[in-house]
């Protein structure tokens, strides 16, 4: 119990609304930690080489367009997404494409990437790349649409999937809201957080656009109350739109979790199986619609994003504005990081990220963060025995049994763990966090899914 | 008062020897006709039921021994040859003759060969762990030293070595393959055990480009093909980058091992070669003689 309240719940912020919406089954309440909360958006240096591997997003890797020698500008086609799930990669920088090798990636496997050597700053001729901020949106849904699938935007909260995907709404299918996470919901990351402080109005009229692309009249931007300086902004912005509003959440993870944040806002629970479209909702996240503003009205492709760099050895947590493709270790120094005492680096949040196998390993499109943690806290507890106090079930945010799913995932009960719904899971780590024996709860569950969305494939195939 | 417990033993014994006389009709009519060869191989397996034969236990490859007529396709790697040629006589068919084979580790990564670049502190489970990272050495297709083939073996017959961190087949290996199939990774595979359990294996399973693969590993199969020209026999073929040595073909000559630049071709159970030094000497002497 003492681990669930070391940071007790900020009272201060809850007092000041009535009651605040969440989502209904499981969840729990890490310590925020948002150390670099206060910290402005700072650019980071151009790298001297950046790798762009060609599998940044969920789904097939795309197609490299680009030979060895050629030279790029930022924003220069390198990968074509072919595929229906997929997504084009853009030059992040200027230069010369030196390698197409396979290139360590964060978790240790060599996968394909362009290595390019940077030579100065020079942008392709048809991208904006000024501060204005462009409020006419002169394209139709259509053309938005298209805009989006051209300029390889992927979902930016951390699951990278292709956004334009999620805007092709099936025949028969009706979308009513367009629902913004702005929720934030892991600890230490900030970089949501500061990007709707700094760039508010621009990704406003991201929302517009992507409302314009639905069709749809009304748009729920959904935020935790620890982030009350964002809430306060985006609704003194909101005014001045139709059909826009700001809802702020209760501090509660996962919110973050596209099943979780419908729940929390419309009381909509999406069934097994089934997608946000089927309960009447697109999910995407706040910094996406900053991405697709800039694709939209600036016709710039996705070549930058914003990353926290954060961890209780980090001198200086802050928040980079990043171009992909720049190895990891390059952003360390620049916020003062102390790498003795470090003993362990994580790509992401500390609930969800991966740890790194390859500090030189690249910013992609999916990296929100990069997080230090010590060494006394990099360590895993000792694994004891289930004491079956049945904890880990009443965290769970999707109603599953965690415990459960453990056993049958590694007897390979396969067409058992399908019946317990195993591919529910959103492995958000709730159950880990929450289990006192320090189980690996999630990490069988993970081969459960494996092995279960093996067995669901290749029946299909039948 | 004795009528009535008279009258209870007799309905009894009637109702008995009717239903004793039912039974006997039924049992003619229903009988299974079971070839008692069936139980005769069946006596004579060696009842480990691992499924080593692709049948589901030692009763099922009885049957479909019996069923088939024929040794072809049929064998015990538990038992080996003595013991296919035991049930040939019961069938009254010849027993076809199969070399005896051990499972093999193709992978030399150790702790020293392959240093570890990371700690891994995770679930130490293969299949689990293969998904998740390379592995602590940065081979993508090397051991993972999580031990799943140990945990299937059902004849102690695999340990881990604690020292390499790699799994090790003893000699009592029946060659049943489950901790083939328990490797998610493909590494170990069934070879020939040899004559006098002499076996030449090439010990990796990296298909990466040779700089690649010695990244992370000192012992790594490069795909250079000194091997493949060395060899007098056509036994060894190089695809993707690593180097296969075919067992039928293969004369244990031992030529390929001694070209390999990264001593990826294992030899085992050869007498120790002399010194290469002595041997050009001795050589130089002779040339002198003739």
């Amino acid at each position: 119990m003492n681990c669930l309240y070391d940071n007790p719940p900020s009272t201060k912020n809850i007092t000041l609304v009535m009651k605040l919406k969440t989502f209904r089954i499981g969840g729990i309440h890490p310590p925020e930690q948002k150390l670099s909360a206060a910290a402005a958006i700072q650019n980071a240096q151009l790298p001297e080489v950046a790798v762009v591997p060609l599998s940044q997003h969920l789904g097939a890797p795309a197609k490299v367009q680009v030979k060895r020698g050629e030279m790029v500008k930022v924003g220069t086609l390198l990968a074509k997404g072919e595929a229906f799930i997929s997504a084009n990669i853009h030059s992040p920088v200027s230069g010369k494409v030196a390698k197409i090798e396979p290139r360590v990636d964060s978790s240790g496997f060599r996968r394909e990437s362009v290595v390019i050597e940077v030579q100065g700053d020079e942008w392709e001729a048809k991208i904006n790349n000024t501060d204005e901020i462009l409020k006419d949106i002169k394209l139709d849904s259509q053309e938005i649409i298209h805009r989006i699938h051209d300029c390889g935007i992927v979902g930016l909260g951390g699951a990278t999937f292709p956004s334009h995907v999620k805007y092709m709404i099936p025949e028969g299918r009706s979308v009513e809201y367009l629902i913004i996470n702005g929720v934030e919901c892991e600890p230490y990351i900030t970089s949501d957080d500061q990007l709707m402080l700094e760039k508010g109005e621009e990704m406003m009229v991201g929302v517009r656009i992507m409302m314009k692309a639905l069709n749809v009249e009304k748009a729920l931007i959904g935020i935790e109350n620890n982030k009350p300086k964002a809430i306060e902004h985006l609704r003194k912005i909101a005014n001045q739109y139709q059909g826009i509003s700001v809802e702020p959440l209760k501090i509660k993870y996962p919110q973050g979790g596209e099943k979780q944040l419908i729940d929390a806002l419309l009381k909509r629970q999406i069934p097994t199986g089934k997608l946000p479209s089927d309960v009447g909702c697109v999910v995407n996240n706040v910094g996406t619609a900053y991405a697709i503003y800039e694709a939209v009205q600036k016709n710039k492709p996705l070549v930058e994003r914003i990353v926290t760099v954060t961890g209780k050895t980090v001198g200086k947590p802050s928040n980079f504005k990043v171009r992909l493709g720049t190895p990891i270790s390059s952003l360390l120094p620049l916020a003062n990081c102390d790498m003795e005492n470090t003993g362990k680096v994580i790509n992401g949040g500390p609930m969800m990220g991966k740890a790194l196998v390859a500090l030189d390993s690249p910013v992609t499109k999916g990296t929100s963060a990069v997080l230090l943690m010590k060494k006394e806290e990099s360590k895993r507890v000792p694994i004891q025995n289930c004491i079956r106090c049945g904890k880990c079930m009443t965290v769970c945010p999707m109603g599953l049994e965690p415990y459960l799913l453990t056993i049958i995932a590694r007897q390979g009960n396969n067409e058992r763990c399908e019946v317990e719904r195993i591919m529910d899971c959103i492995e958000c780590g709730s159950c880990v966090y929450t289990c006192p024996s320090g189980r690996p709860l999630l990490d069988h569950i993970r081969l459960g899914k494996a092995n279960t969305s093996l067995l669901i494939r290749t029946r299909g195939r039948k | 008062m004795d009528n009535s417990i008279i009258n209870a033993v007799g309905a009894l014994s009637v109702i008995g020897v009717l239903a004793a006389i039912i039974l006997y009709f039924v049992a003619q009519k229903f009988k299974v006709i079971e070839d008692p060869k069936i139980d005769d191989v069946d006596e004579a397996l060696p009842g480990a039921n691992c499924g080593g034969c692709g049948y589901a236990g030692c009763r099922a490859f009885a049957e479909g021994l019996v069923k088939a007529k024929t040794m072809d396709g049929f064998y015990c790697p538990v038992g080996g040859n003595d013991l296919m040629k035991s049930l040939a006589p019961i069938l009254g068919v010849e027993a076809p003759e199969k070399a005896p084979q051990i499972a093999v580790l193709r992978c030399n990564g150790s702790i020293k060969n392959s240093i570890p670049k990371f700690e891994y502190d995770g679930d130490m489970t293969c299949s689990f762990t293969t998904n998740l990272t390379a592995g602590t050495g940065g081979c993508q297709f090397g051991c993972l030293g999580g031990g799943e083939c140990v945990d299937a073996c059902d004849f102690d017959a695999m340990y881990m070595d604690p020292e390499t961190n790699l799994p090790v087949v003893k000699v009592n290996c029946v060659a049943c393959g489950a901790c083939v199939e328990a490797c998610p990774r493909d590494i170990l595979e069934l070879r020939n055990r040899g004559p006098k359990e002499k076996r030449i294996f090439v010990a990796c399973v990296n298909s990466e480009k040779g700089p690649l693969s010695k990244q992370n590993c000192t012992v790594s199969c490069i795909g250079c093909k000194a091997c493949v020209k060395v060899c007098n026999f056509d036994a060894i073929d190089v695809n993707n980058f690593l180097a296969y040595i075919n067992y039928e073909a293969c004369t244990l000559c031992r030529k390929c091992v001694e070209v390999c630049p990264t001593d990826a071709i294992h030899e085992v159970n050869f007498k120790p070669r002399k010194p290469k030094g002595d041997k050009k000497i001795e050589k130089e002497i002779k040339l002198v003689v003739t």
